[in-house]
């Protein structure tokens, strides 16, 4: 169960506004996080507390391919990224990387900037704890919930290569 | 089958795919650079196998902080290069016939036809130019096709796009896919990919095609195709490595739309900052006064896009106030711009020629815009801050456009610098014959 307060933005939130180009020959995921939002939310690390909830309207993460955009919002605390729909490489990225994304635009419609959040991911729900409000996300294709299931893209890859072996 | 579900469909090993639909699939080439290579590199060493699954079909390319920028990117350099040396992998050093890498992998004809490419740079859907079904992806998934050589895909739904009439003078790929971003928006074609087709298109040369492919990711696709036709052959002819297959659309092929387009009489477009879907006739742009352009890139810094631009230049000069900036995209290109005289006339007009390198349009390094300043760019992304500071201004053009607001200090349509001093296509044309025109 994931409990925290919603930080929410628009629509086509790019990769350049969740990490900055400036500092892609970073690869550590505590150091991408110091520079989450820097540019578009300058407040953000100041506010954002461990287990906060980040949501968008729609297009989420459009741009590059920068995994380091899912890793900053990942090291900033963000426990999960909730939005009307996402873009493809980043919802992969996140996906891969065990960061959670969940679409819903009913819970986007009716959540505002610092409600507080309870999101069940085993169970497919939102609840909205400001509003008293409750939606349900449908759930991930199986293969993904799989992936998601093994602790992500790395260790999928490597149980499918051993079972590849026997 | 269209052309995106043909690709996918041969290899994923079925007679039929549908969209929607996932798949696994084998895959004919992986990229990954300089930005991305050292977080792939850590996953694939979790994964606990020793070696790459071919390293024929892995191709590094330093090409984002290079020449290295400073010691933390020297350090992800070396480390690429390590392990390339330590894999067998493909890998183009600085300097030796290397370049930004997708006008690079066509060039060296690591890309044909037919093909599935996955890189770690959203760029990637460059390729489908060549009738591949090309498309970026993260870091942790090159790592994970880099032991296994295959990936999951969900189908996407095809658009279809059609061009008709034909393009005037200043107008090329750059302009019709600013236009549809405009029209569609940048996520129009969001998880689906685009069939480029229509007169227009069977009119425009490869490097337009490049352009349009390259900037499908732009409208949110997942790849950006063309059909294969006599000019695709005629590029690939003196590159190809290996045998390749073309795939043509069905008769009966199924879209998830169909958009059209008459582009006669079509402006040269420019968009204008924050979004590259803020496209606009550059006559509507009204008077922007710019400090600084930049020519070059994945996106148009081919020979065609450097002959349109020196076409310009030639003869004029670069406004006292503006800082011109050309990025050959590769090595190659900027050995064919010397030979015809391209780089002098560069020079000459008060532009500064650089190495080829993705510096400036990613904001990484080479031409950084100071607050409040504004850049006319050929490349992709206008987004805030995306070539400096976050109180900088990217407009997007094509190489044309871009050079003549070099050289008026405002953003302007060629035609406005045209007429003094001016000098035709022709005079540039390639003194050896190239194998694709």
């Amino acid at each position: 169960m994931l409990k925290g307060k919603v930080h929410k933005y628009g629509a086509d939130v790019d990769t350049d506004a969740i990490v900055p180009g400036r500092y892609l020959n970073l690869s550590i995921t505590e150091e991408l996080a110091k520079h989450c939002m820097e540019d578009a939310d300058p407040d953000f690390l100041k506010r954002v507390r461990p287990g906060d909830i980040m949501m968008a309207t729609t297009n989420f993460g459009c741009g590059s391919s920068r995994e380091h955009a899912p890793m900053a919002i990942k090291g900033s605390g963000i426990s999960c990224v909730i939005a009307k729909n996402f873009a493809r490489i980043f919802f992969r990225n996140a996906i891969n990387i065990g960061l959670p994304l969940l679409e819903c635009e009913e819970a986007v419609d009716k959540t505002e900037n610092g409600d507080t959040l309870e999101v069940d991911l085993s169970g497919g729900t939102i609840k909205n704890l400001t509003r008293g409000l409750t939606f349900a996300v449908s759930p991930y294709p199986d293969f993904m919930a799989e992936l998601i299931a093994a602790g992500g893209l790395i260790e999928y890859t490597r149980r499918r290569l051993e079972s590849r072996r026997v | 089958m269209n052309l995106a579900e043909k690709i996918l469909a041969a290899h994923a090993g079925k007679e039929t795919v549908r969209p929607g639909e996932f798949i696994n699939a084998r895959v004919d080439m992986i990229l990954v650079n300089d930005v991305t290579a050292p977080i792939s590199i850590r996953e694939f060493r979790r994964i606990g196998v020793s070696k790459v699954f071919d390293p024929r079909r892995i191709v590094m390319v330093p090409d984002h902080f290079t020449p290295n920028k400073d010691i933390i990117s020297a350090e992800n350099t070396k480390q690429m290069r390590e392990f390339a040396l330590e894999q067998g992998t493909l890998y183009f050093e600085v300097g030796q016939m290397c370049g930004i890498e997708h006008v690079l992998l066509p060039e060296q004809g690591l890309v044909l036809p037919g093909e599935l490419v996955i890189g770690a740079d959203s760029h990637t859907c460059t390729y489908g130019a060549l009738g591949a079904f090309s498309t970026g992806m993260g870091s942790t998934d090159i790592a994970a096709t880099m032991a296994t050589g295959d990936t999951w895909l969900k189908v996407p739904p095809t658009i279809k796009l059609v061009y008709q009439g034909s393009l005037g003078e200043w107008v090329g790929g750059k302009d019709l896919i600013l236009y549809t971003i405009g029209k569609i928006g940048v996520d129009g074609a969001r998880y689906a990919a685009m069939e480029f087709v229509g007169e227009a298109i069977e009119a425009l040369s490869m490097e337009g095609r490049f352009t349009m492919a390259n900037m499908a990711i732009e409208a949110g696709a997942k790849a950006g195709l063309f059909r294969v036709d006599n000019k695709t052959q005629l590029y690939i002819k003196s590159r190809e490595r290996h045998a390749y297959n073309v795939y043509e659309p069905d008769a009966d092929a199924e879209y998830a739309r169909v958009i059209e387009y008459d582009v006669s009489g079509m402006e040269p477009q420019v968009a204008l900052p924050g979004s590259p879907a803020n496209a606009r006739p550059v006559s509507e742009v009204g008077d922007i006064a710019i400090n600084q352009a930049v020519i070059g890139s994945c996106t148009n810094g081919r020979l065609e896009d450097l002959q349109l631009a020196a076409q310009v230049l030639r003869g004029k000069k670069v406004h006292p106030g503006v800082r011109c900036l050309v990025f050959p995209g590769s090595e190659q290109v900027y050995l064919d711009a010397l030979t015809l005289g391209l780089i002098e006339t560069f020079v000459k007009a008060g532009a500064a020629v650089s190495t080829p390198t993705c510096g400036p349009c990613a904001g990484l390094h080479m031409g950084i815009l100071a607050e409040g300043e504004r850049c006319i760019s050929t490349t992709n992304r206008n987004f805030i801050g995306r070539m400096g500071s976050p109180k900088s201004e990217v407009y997007l053009s094509n190489p044309a456009v871009a050079a003549a607001s070099a050289v008026a200090g405002r953003i302007v349509s060629p035609e406005e610098v045209s007429g003094q001093g001016t000098a035709s296509l022709e005079s540039y044309a390639p003194k050896r014959k190239r194998n694709y025109r």
